[in-house]
């Protein structure tokens, strides 16, 4: 299986000098810097769904978050909204909040002063509609207001990786509130559960426009490194300028994704990753071993989601531009599956092989149909059945049916992957057999 | 009185087309749960499929100059529902059968039905490209405006001939259905294996030919549901893709596997989306002069862009409440 892998790397090594050739240096390192941040989240998700069996089907929400985290933490502040009634407005809906949440603890707590039943249900509801009313009547003036003077609260002007990390901590709390509400659900269950969550992280970040600027796009959002015109100011060529900053970049980005896969490929082969895929592969003896099944699906669950956060943060990062108008299941969700699916649910470095592939075949497929399309364009135009109307707007959906194509054939002649999980037997039960 | 016509417009008439689309889906989502034990994600982009089928049909019946009394995308409605069943046994034919041949986890083919919503998608928006079309492109659509004078109201209720159809369409789809379920050899045999695969064939039901049928009937109301979804709205690549999520909901609501409660579950989530974004405001205007003026003119339960949300609440509150659903479903 070791051979297998080696194999397969010298390939996709081949296969990324092929695509430098051939598409110059500029875009093949800013190729690779998205690919490695795909890779850390085909790894957040591999650990979700190879360790623990979690059918996460909210991926695109968690790049999200981790998009804006990193947008608040390293965008310049805004003085503006500082000098202005905004904070107070801010500080008195949260407090509201606070209240609110009072109300609905209290309300679960009634059944200990003797209230229960029905009239427990009808206080619950209560406690929650008020605390909504509650919320609503505070938040809906303070982001009118913001939205109207300062036009969005700003970041905080800290540095770059540190939004990088904070993308994993927001991305862990959100985690840890969808795990508590929807683990424990069936596969299918879970899936529908996690993509209507992230639709609806998908609105709040898109509507709420006092925070995130909603449709308007903050930009530009800072690099850890120097930019392309920071290297033009020393003098660099501009074609070169790029490859450099790019880079620098994709170092930068490496250090995270190799860290990342060092730390869980220790964890996977340890206890912890022995008892994750007992419960994986048999939640119910793992839960007569004494294991807590449901504690260790929400750990699982919350570490790959940070995974997925740090990958949405430097996604963003590096595209300069926070836009949320841009999130589609289909690009941030779907094709982190087939990643995961190609490359070997359960194996890390399949995973990271996945992610890599996966994504240059995504990218190149749009120039690959182009050219093709132009092709049998012309062929058919020499027949005289005419040319092919708006080549560029339909090769740029072939990616989609090429997406499509390859999850479907993997499954049907490598279900397990390119570089399936590896199971290890004890030997004792190889001489036994 | 005219607030009254205003919340009849805006919830109820939208409500119930809202509700039998999702209602139209969801029994599809839930027949293919019960006899497959999966759930299909392609659902949507079967539906958009469909309504693109009828499309065509009707730019070739347009072409060759037929008329009817009817919009067209309801005359050739059974037609394209023929057509979208037969795309339906390809699909699982190509897709789901090896899968299931090979005695795969129903984890496998949910994976296997997005690699074919992305392939639906990508065929689709390759041939019809990304804009939105309209089946109302020769003739505007008819409107009915019943007078309401009678009872003191300057407005009319106002529904689309469309709309009309609609509702009756799903009346009908409905009745056949449990007519189907309930007297005819093969929805019997559905409900066998619904209730236990492996009983129902030891019993000699071609369980094979079940699947077909399943597939037949899940293909043709998604076709149906696709359409009307097109003939309300306009028809755009990805119509369906948005609404899978309150499909899911419905299903679920109704309990996953159970026919009648997908029709329940599509019309609750239907009517309860129009109530959540309707602005209640609205029926106090009449008393504005005596409230207080603390009351705010907006006071929807949700804003318009948190529609989708509404959808999920639902399904959450059932999970966690009654994870079978509202009717005791298939789950385990």
């Amino acid at each position: 299986m070791i051979k297998r892998a080696i194999i397969l790397y010298s390939l996709l090594f081949v296969l990324i000098i092929g695509v430098g050739l051939v598409m110059g240096a500029p875009f093949t390192t800013r190729l690779m810097v998205e690919a490695a941040a795909y890779s850390l989240i085909a790894l957040g998700l591999n650990i979700q769904w190879g360790y623990g069996g979690l059918f996460n089907f909210g991926i695109m929400g968690f790049i999200m978050i981790g998009g804006f985290a990193v947008t608040f933490i390293s965008v310049p502040i805004n003085m503006e909204f500082w000098d202005s009634q905004g904070p107070f407005l801010l500080f008195k809906a949260i407090v509201a909040a606070g209240i609110g949440a009072l109300l609905i603890i209290g309300a679960n707590k009634l059944p200990r002063f003797g209230i229960k039943g029905k009239t427990f249900r009808i206080a619950q509801v209560l406690a929650w509609f008020s605390a909504y009313i509650i919320f609503r009547s505070q938040i809906d003036p303070a982001a009118k207001y913001i939205e109207s003077t300062a036009g969005f609260v700003g970041g905080l002007g800290l540095p770059v990786v540190l939004g990088w990390v904070f993308g994993g901590i927001l991305a862990a709390g959100v985690a840890y509130i969808i795990g508590k509400i929807c683990l424990g659900l069936r596969t299918d269950y879970l899936a529908i559960a996690t993509i209507g969550v992230s639709e609806i992280i998908r609105a709040l970040i898109k509507n709420m426009d006092w925070l995130t600027k909603g449709t308007l796009t903050v930009s530009p959002v800072p690099w850890p490194v120097p930019k392309p015109q920071d290297f033009q100011l020393m003098g660099v060529q501009t074609l070169e300028s790029f490859v450099y900053a790019r880079a620098s970049f994709l170092i930068v980005v490496l250090i995270v994704v190799l860290g990342a896969l060092f730390l869980i490929q220790r964890a996977y082969s340890g206890p912890w990753g022995r008892m994750m895929r007992s419960i994986r592969d048999n939640h119910i003896a793992a839960a007569s071993m004494g294991k807590n099944v449901k504690s260790r699906q929400l750990e699982i669950f919350i570490f790959g989601s940070v995974l997925i956060g740090i990958g949405g943060a430097i996604l963003t990062s590096f595209a300069q531009i926070f836009d949320p108008g841009g999130y589609q299941p289909i690009n941030h969700t779907f094709v982190i599956w087939v990643m995961v699916i190609v490359g070997g649910a359960g194996n890390n470095f399949g995973a990271v092989f996945g992610g890599v592939f996966i994504y240059i075949v995504w990218v190149l497929s749009e120039p690959v149909s182009q050219a093709l399309f132009i092709n049998i364009s012309a062929i058919s135009d020499g027949f005289g059945w005419g040319a092919i109307p708006e080549i560029e707007s339909r090769a740029l959906q072939m990616r989609v049916f090429v997406l499509g194509l390859v999850i479907t054939i993997a499954l049907r002649y490598a279900p397990k992957g390119l570089i399936p999980e590896v199971i290890h037997q004890q030997k004792e039960n190889k001489k036994a057999q | 009185m005219n607030e009254f016509i205003f919340f009849f417009n805006k919830v109820i008439i939208s409500g119930a087309v809202l509700g039998s689309i999702y209602a139209l889906g969801a029994i599809g989502i839930t027949l293919i749960f019960g006899i497959l034990r999966f759930a299909h994600f392609a659902h949507g982009d079967m539906m958009t499929l469909g309504a693109f089928v009828t499309f065509i049909l009707v730019a070739a019946a347009t072409a060759i100059g037929l008329t009817g009394p009817l919009p067209m995308g309801f005359m050739v409605l059974p037609i394209a529902m023929v057509i979208a069943a037969g795309l339906a046994l390809g699909i699982d034919k190509g897709f789901y059968a090896p899968l299931r041949a090979r005695g795969a986890k129903p984890v496998t083919l949910l994976i296997a039905s997005i690699g074919v919503t992305l392939m639906i998608q990508g065929l689709i928006r390759l041939f019809f490209g990304v804009k939105s079309r309209t089946f109302f492109a020769e003739a505007p659509k008819e409107i009915y405006r019943i007078d309401m004078s009678f009872f003191g109201a300057t407005r009319p209720i106002s529904v689309t001939q469309p709309q009309i159809l609609m509702i009756l369409v799903t009346i009908v789809a409905v009745l056949a259905l449990h007519f189907f379920l309930t007297k005819s050899k093969f929805g019997k045999a559905m409900r066998a294996m619904a209730d236990n695969a492996d009983l129902a064939q030891v019993s000699g039901i071609n369980t094979k030919l079940v699947i077909r049928v399943t597939w037949v009937i899940a293909g043709a109301l998604a076709c149906m549901a696709g359409t009307m979804l097109a003939l309300d709205v306009t028809l755009k690549p990805d119509l369906a893709f948005n609404i899978v999520l309150p499909i899911f909901a419905a299903a679920i609501v109704g309990g996953l596997g159970h026919a009648y409660g997908a029709i329940a579950g599509g019309f609750l989530v239907g009517f309860a989306e129009t109530l959540a974004v309707f602005n209640w405001a609205v029926l106090l205007r009449p008393f504005r002069e005596n409230l207080p003026s603390w009351i705010s003119n907006d006071l929807s339960l949700v804003p318009t862009e948190y529609k989708l949300t509404v959808a999920f609440v639902i399904l959450v509150i059932v999970l966690l409440v009654r994870p079978t659903g509202i009717f005791k479903g298939a789950s385990s």
